[in-house]
């Protein structure tokens, strides 16, 4: 069972939630906190479930339904939005065919906004999975999606 | 040991990364090596030089010359021309290289010298090796401090050189360092606070990934200072380079007995863990970072107690931000004198700056305090991109203030800018020019800051909900006379009992944008 592995890591203590909870999603293969994720940290750190849920759902980079193998993260912040993020969500949403939050149907990609990533020097950006991508247009875009969809 | 005739530097940070610099390292290394000039020229990472949306930049030595926008395709000719035949490749020439650019040595008539102390070794050492920090004077203060200081006296040049705290408040850290250390208790903890997450601000990202080591010395003076033997640096969770650089800092600072107990045969025992954060902006606010360090939610918490007192598991906590930290080696080192040489007499020393939007050249500067907003603008960031007019600026992030172009000659510093109902706060600055409509600007704004309300206060979490359902319908034309005092109202009381800085400072946005651009905004929204 890799959720033991994972816990065995870290000290079953509170201060330790946010990495376990970190490991748990990234290794879920549908990139997200389950029930079963939520309880198996509960009973480890020794805390209700409605504890660890409460947590999980505070943070923006938990997901507490199924993703897609890959998480766009477009940054939707003041400096993005200046160099025009909104009419890259408009493409996204249309290119994905989904809307904020949700995964394409054949479970690719999962579109998501994010606060400033920190990349304001080449915006608009955003990031996939671990990955930061910038200065990006509607044509980078596509060779972005494109490529990933080749690596299936 | 081989003589090296050339350096060359590559920068590899976030952005360059993005830009494909690890290929064109690979490349470079493999085709120096295909000329046989291996043992003739060295190629060295770094961090980032500052510049941002240049591609891969590249920096040759001794001779100076910069390099941006190297894909793999060029190397051949970039080996070739520069490193063979020494004819530097004039084509991918950075042809606007703005002032931060220049480092020390490199005087010409047009290129004036930048004071750089938190920036001194970004992109000139390697970020991955101990020894180039320790090359450049690194942990010369640390032993300083340990060797001919008391704690207190540490507190006393921190007071004196009048440093305050970087992240936006603008408390003097040598105060806040004193209430910790006459705090009662044993046990006392230094948490810096990496959570960088005010919109248009990647400082603290630039520093941590271009030179770790200077934050660890830093948090080490603090540590000494406060009487604390024990460290955390929260990291927001989205930097993953910057985690990965300072945990790698971290352990070999452990290897030379930098960290760990007995440093430098003293007494004093000091080390740091690493916690990275989930993404969430509220726990940029030290008592709602506290709370998530402790592995709760991120939530703020009363005032008083303040962490100094009663912080992290009830234990005095100082709470710097990197920024912060990474000033005081220095300021150990040369002394409180020689860093009021730099700034205004109210507030001495640097700050960092990120300068984006429709600038030339954005990025990342190091200015004086007091230097304006104009020269900035203007003089660093290369003026308003495709020659266009200014026409404001937001300044200090989503909580900062919108500044139109009567105040381009405004100094820059945490004092001057409160006189004009400004903050300086993160030094984040978002250049905006003619073409941008206030009110969408405003709109992002305001739609920002509903997504991050943490909802433990009533105030911030209707509040920002009302404001944008406000300003949704001003900006689709079904906007109603009253809008815009509403908008004020909510403001104004959100300002007055939000519980913490989030809610309050929503209201400096709207009011200076009313007061910049009320007229346009008045008739966007009646449009």
């Amino acid at each position: 069972m890799y959720r033991k592995q994972i816990l065995k890591k870290f000290n079953p203590a509170l201060d330790n939630i946010l990495y376990i909870l970190h490991d748990l999603q990234d290794n879920n293969p549908e990139h997200y906190l389950a029930k079963e994720d939520i309880r198996v940290c509960a009973d480890y750190l020794g805390v209700p479930y409605s504890y660890v849920h409460s947590v999980a759902s505070f943070y923006t980079m938990f997901s507490l339904k199924p993703r897609g193998r890959y998480i766009i993260r477009l940054c939707d912040s003041p400096p993005c939005h200046l160099m025009g993020s909104q009419s890259l969500l408009d493409y996204l949403k249309k290119e994905l065919k989904v809307n904020v939050g949700e995964t394409t149907r054949d479970k690719v990609f999962t579109l998501e906004l994010t606060s400033c990533l920190g990349a304001c020097g080449v915006a608009p950006a955003m990031m996939i999975n671990e990955e930061m991508f910038g200065n990006l247009t509607p044509a980078a875009v596509d060779a972005i999606l494109e490529k990933r969809r080749k690596e299936l | 040991m081989n003589l090296v005739r050339n350096h060359v530097l590559i920068s590899i940070d976030a952005g360059t990364i993005m830009a494909g610099a690890r290929a064109v390292e690979k490349t470079l290394v493999d085709e120096i090596a295909s000329q046989g000039l291996t043992d003739e020229i060295s190629v060295l990472e770094t961090g980032s030089i500052g510049a941002t949306g240049q591609g891969v930049v590249l920096v040759v030595y001794p001779e100076g010359i910069y390099y941006g926008n190297v894909t793999p395709q060029d190397i051949p000719e970039l080996v070739e021309e520069h490193l063979l035949k020494g004819r530097p490749l004039k084509r991918l020439i950075l042809s606007e290289i703005p002032k931060q650019h220049v480092i020390k040595k490199e005087k010409t008539g047009l290129l004036k010298e930048q004071p750089r102390i938190v920036l001194k070794n970004s992109g000139i050492i390697n970020p991955e090796n101990i020894d180039e920090y320790i090359a450049e004077n690194g942990y010369e203060a640390i032993a300083k401090a340990l060797t001919t200081m008391t704690p207190e006296e540490a507190i006393e040049e921190a007071k004196k050189s009048g440093l305050v705290g970087r992240g936006g408040a603008a408390f003097t850290t040598g105060m806040k360092w004193d209430f910790a250390r006459q705090a009662a208790g044993d046990i006392k903890y230094i948490v810096c606070n990496a959570d960088e997450g005010e919109p248009g601000t990647f400082k603290d990202r630039l520093i941590l990934e271009g030179d770790p080591h200077k934050l660890i010395e830093g948090m080490l003076i603090a540590g000494y200072a406060v009487g604390a033997s024990k460290g955390f640096v929260y990291i927001r969770g989205e930097y993953a380079l910057s985690i990965e650089r300072l945990e790698k800092a971290i352990g070999q600072a452990r290897q030379y007995g930098l960290l760990g107990d007995n440093i430098l045969e003293s007494k004093f025992s000091f080390d740091i863990t690493v916690m990275k954060g989930a993404g969430a902006y509220v726990c940029g606010e030290e008592t709602a970072l506290i709370e998530s360090l402790e592995g709760k939610r991120g939530h703020p918490r009363n005032k008083p107690p303040y962490p100094v007192t009663e912080g992290l598991w009830a234990k005095p906590t100082v709470v710097n931000n990197v920024e912060t930290l990474a000033n005081v080696p220095e300021i150990i080192l040369h002394g409180a004198s020689w860093f009021r040489g730099y700034g205004t007499e109210k507030c001495p020393g640097t700050k960092v700056f990120t300068i984006i939007g429709n600038v030339t050249t954005p990025g990342l500067i190091e200015v004086e305090m007091g230097t304006t907003l104009r020269d900035i603008i203007y003089e660093y960031a290369g003026g308003i991109k495709n020659g266009k007019q200014f026409k404001g600026a937001l300044v200090g992030g989503a909580a900062g203030a919108f500044l139109g172009p009567d105040m381009l000659d405004v100094k820059m510093d945490f004092v001057n800018l409160k006189e004009y109902s400004a903050v300086l706060g993160s030094g984040a600055i978002l250049v905006m020019d003619e073409d941008v409509d206030m009110l969408d600007m405003l709109k992002s704004v305001l739609h920002f800051f509903r997504h991050e309300s943490c909802g433990h206060c009533v105030p911030c979490r209707l509040g920002t909900a009302q404001l944008v359902k406000i300003i949704d319908r001003m900006s689709s034309s079904k906007g109603r006379k009253d809008d815009i005092d509403k908008l004020m109202n909510i403001a104004r009381v959100m300002q007055a009992t939000s519980f913490c800085p989030l809610g309050q400072s929503l209201y400096l946005p709207i009011s200076s944008s009313l007061k910049y651009f009320g007229d346009e905004i008045r008739s966007r929204a009646r449009q």
